[in-house]
């Protein structure tokens, strides 16, 4: 498939989404378009990046997000190698600053890394060449999962986000997702609501582009979506909540929270889910659930980002052509 | 050997000569045309020397050094040093540690506890000082800070009896908080009874669990967990009480937030015994330094916000803050080039330790005289640390500083083993160009 387009994609990196303009935002999302017509073809694969290799360097365990970067890749012909923790030289005490230099020898065009460190995604990008694209690190950021998110509003809103409301309930204080989800929201117009019990908001959470609730009943009113949030189980042990149970009663959304949002407000969930924790199990079912929508919205975003970073120094050429 | 004349140095606003005997300053006394000798000493001043004065032929014998006009300053102490021997030698040795104090103006150091095996018995405080000795003969001068409690666990009391009468002459948990106010009490009362003063290391463990830096907007924004400064003055002001209670000193360690700052004011106003320190990285530089997730600037305590760093610069010169200590901490390359979450905590700090604050003193943060009481007079007298005041009798401790000259801080121009310090690439003004120790040249 030829890309008819002029736009520069300048990006190096993807380590946040604060680094993109609204532009580059769109950009993203009608490339995603056209390779989420494709996605629905009975032959998916098309051999734009034949030849170009993509490493998915995943330190922390994670099915989806693997497993979309690597369709992704697939369906566009490139050529995708995992690696884990368990298996690989990390496990056997090699440092991440090792492990990058060997995978760099190898002279991939780009690097997608899951990693539990908060700013490992930079330290990758700081020192290879090659693009990295951030696939989640620690507590920071997962600019791909919110490129997703805002991609699948997107095709029920189109491009009009601004003043829709959007409410991101659950542990706000541990999610990487919700840090990505603000900025890009807030940056497309969107209007974000943050809800969460006062234990599991992070310290200066009302700097941010949010309004902030700690209860359900008063943050969820009049929203066009809520995104529901895993919560990990440790949180209780580590003294943050008296039991699940209790979080379950205050903080999980059900169809009782839905009707005092907007009629036919969205329902997301980056999963995986913890059914009836913190989203009732008859909503994630619902008619307005748009949570497998948003794994399709994954591929689909993830091949325009792996485009998009592995033409990046091809422009020239293309002009050539031109 | 250590007898010899310095001449031309500039001691406040005059250029003097320095007569040193036998390792110790004799005389002081104005750079005379035609001559470097002394003229005739006045009675009193031969009557108070606790030497001989040599003939006058001895003296005209002596080795002449010409200082150029140079300041002389007094050696430095730097009362909080980590110099990883025994037991982490890839970090940091005595012996570097020990060269790069000298070079960066310190003739003494007050080394932490927290080597492996621990400083808690009179045998690891024998070696320190064997190795001192072993490589620096003539100084700097080591003075090991024994560990509080066993293995720095905080549960049991350290054999401090034993370990003073190996040379320890403080005690600390330095590393890690004493968080049972049973054990930190009655350490306070035992270390006393030894003449040692305690310095604590203040920090809620709870509060501070698994904290990568301070807990702020920044923290939230980064997703790294932070520890609310206020964790430092809870302690803090805890041990302010216990001082107060038990009539015992106490030294607190690297303050960094600005509640401890008014906390130690208040407790000072009230006469009780309580010292503290800060290190000059709180006085340069805020969390901001950690963004970009450089783990240069990662230490403990964390690095605080703005308004912690001017109100610590002010507390310079309020009398709140009685000494400056580097914190040295040096860690390999390899140690801090990984995850911020997996970096160990610690900035490399003897080498541009003098030269920051000789910053303070350009920028009239602070004045010299300012400078020498925190480096040097204050600590002496906290720590029972023989200084130099170029009187008569004094150690003749002393180095020449060129108040001038630019330098870069760079892996290169540290001599510390361990070049993890956020200031790397700094362009820094002054240095030391030669450092006498009793009477002995050792730079």
């Amino acid at each position: 498939m030829q890309q008819e387009n002029h736009f520069e994609w300048k990006h190096k990196d993807l380590l946040d989404v604060d680094t993109l303009s609204v532009e580059d935002v769109m950009h993203v999302f009608k490339t995603a378009d056209q390779f989420h017509e494709i996605n629905n073809r009975p032959v998916k694969k098309i051999p734009t990046l034949k030849g170009r290799s993509v490493i998915l360097f995943f330190y922390e365990p994670s099915t989806r997000t693997k497993t979309s970067f690597d369709m992704a890749g697939k369906r566009l012909s490139a050529d995708t190698f995992s690696l884990a923790k368990s298996g690989s030289a990390l496990q056997k005490g090699e440092s991440l600053k090792d492990t990058a230099l060997t995978l760099q020898a190898m002279n991939p065009d780009i690097i997608v890394l899951r990693h539990s460190s908060s700013g490992a995604a930079q330290f990758l990008a700081d020192r290879l060449p090659c693009s990295v694209i951030n696939g989640g690190d620690g507590w920071h950021a997962h600019p791909t999962q919110a490129l997703l998110d805002s991609f699948t509003l997107r095709q029920h809103w189109g491009d009009d986000f601004y003043g829709k409301e959007v409410l991101i309930l659950g542990d706000i204080a541990h999610s990487r997702v919700v840090r990505s989800n603000v900025q890009l929201l807030s940056k497309l117009g969107v209007r974000v609501r943050l809800c969460a019990p006062r234990t599991l908001l992070p310290r200066g959470v009302e700097s941010w582009n949010a309004k902030v609730f700690t209860r359900l009943e008063y943050a969820v009113e009049g929203v066009d979506a809520v995104m529901c949030l895993r919560l990990q189980l440790e949180r209780q042990q580590a003294g943050l909540l008296p039991s699940l149970e209790e979080y379950s009663r205050t903080h999980c959304l059900t169809a009782r929270h839905l009707e005092l949002a907007q009629p036919n407000a969205l329902v997301m969930h980056p999963g995986p889910m913890n059914r009836g924790l913190e989203i009732a199990s008859d909503l994630a079912d619902a008619p307005n659930s748009v949570i497998l929508e948003q794994v399709s919205s994954g591929v689909a975003i993830r091949m325009a980002l792996l485009f998009l970073f592995a033409t990046r120094n091809d422009r020239h050429v293309d002009q050539g052509d031109a | 050997m250590n007898s010899f004349i310095l001449k031309n140095a500039r001691l406040g606003s005059r250029e003097l000569n320095i007569l040193v005997l036998d390792g110790k300053i004799a005389h002081v006394y104005p750079a005379g045309a035609g001559s470097d000798l002394p003229g005739e000493i006045p009675a009193d001043i031969r009557e108070a020397m606790p030497f001989d004065i040599p003939s006058t032929d001895e003296l005209a014998g002596l080795p002449v050094e010409d200082a150029g006009g140079l300041k002389a300053m007094p050696s430095l102490i730097d009362a909080h040093v980590h110099l990883r021997e025994p037991g982490q030698e890839w970090k940091e040795t005595i012996a570097t540690g020990l060269k790069a104090a000298v070079h960066g103006g310190f003739g003494s150091v007050m080394c932490m506890a927290n080597t492996d095996p621990v400083n808690d018995n009179a045998a690891v405080t024998r070696l320190m000082l064997e190795q001192a000795r072993q490589h620096f003969p003539h100084g700097p001068r080591l003075y090991p800070v024994g560990a509080l409690t066993k293995n720095l666990e905080g549960k049991e009391l350290a054999p401090m009896a034993e370990l003073a009468a190996a040379g320890c002459i403080a005690f600390s948990n330095d590393g890690r908080p004493v968080t049972n106010t049973e054990i930190m009490r009655r350490a306070m009362e035992y270390a006393n009874d030894q003449d040692c003063i305690v310095l604590d290391h203040c920090e809620d463990e709870y509060l501070a669990n698994k904290a990568q830096m301070n807990e702020s907007a920044l923290s939230g924004k980064l997703g790294l967990k932070g520890q609310p400064a206020i964790g430092e003055t809870i302690q803090v002001t805890r041990d302010i009480l216990l001082a107060e209670y038990l009539k015992v000193p106490v030294h607190i360690q690297h303050v960094s937030h600005r509640r401890s700052i008014d906390a130690i004011s208040n407790a000072k106003q009230l006469h009780v015994p309580v010292t503290c320190e800060t290190c000059p990285h709180y006085l340069f530089l805020s969390e901001e330094a950690v963004r970009g997730y450089d783990t240069a600037a990662k230490v403990n305590p964390p690095l605080r916000g703005q308004e912690d760093v001017e109100s610590l610069r002010n507390a310079l010169t309020t009398g709140a803050i009685d000494i400056l200590v580097t914190d040295h901490a040096p860690h390999s390359a390899q140690e801090k080039e990984v995850e911020f979450d997996q970096a160990p905590n610690g900035i490399s700090g003897l080498d541009s330790a003098l030269s920051l604050t000789w910053e303070l003193v350009r920028q009239g943060v602070i004045t010299e005289i300012d400078m020498l009481k925190l480096w040097c007079y204050n600590p002496g007298r906290i720590f029972g640390i023989p200084v130099n005041t170029f009187r008569c009798g004094d150690p003749a401790d002393f180095f020449l500083f060129d108040p001038e000259e630019r330098w870069k801080l760079t892996p290169e121009t540290m001599h510390s083993k361990g070049k993890n310090s956020p200031f790397i690439g700094r362009q820094l003004v002054g240095k030391v160009k030669a450092h006498w120790i009793g009477g002995y040249k050792v730079v």
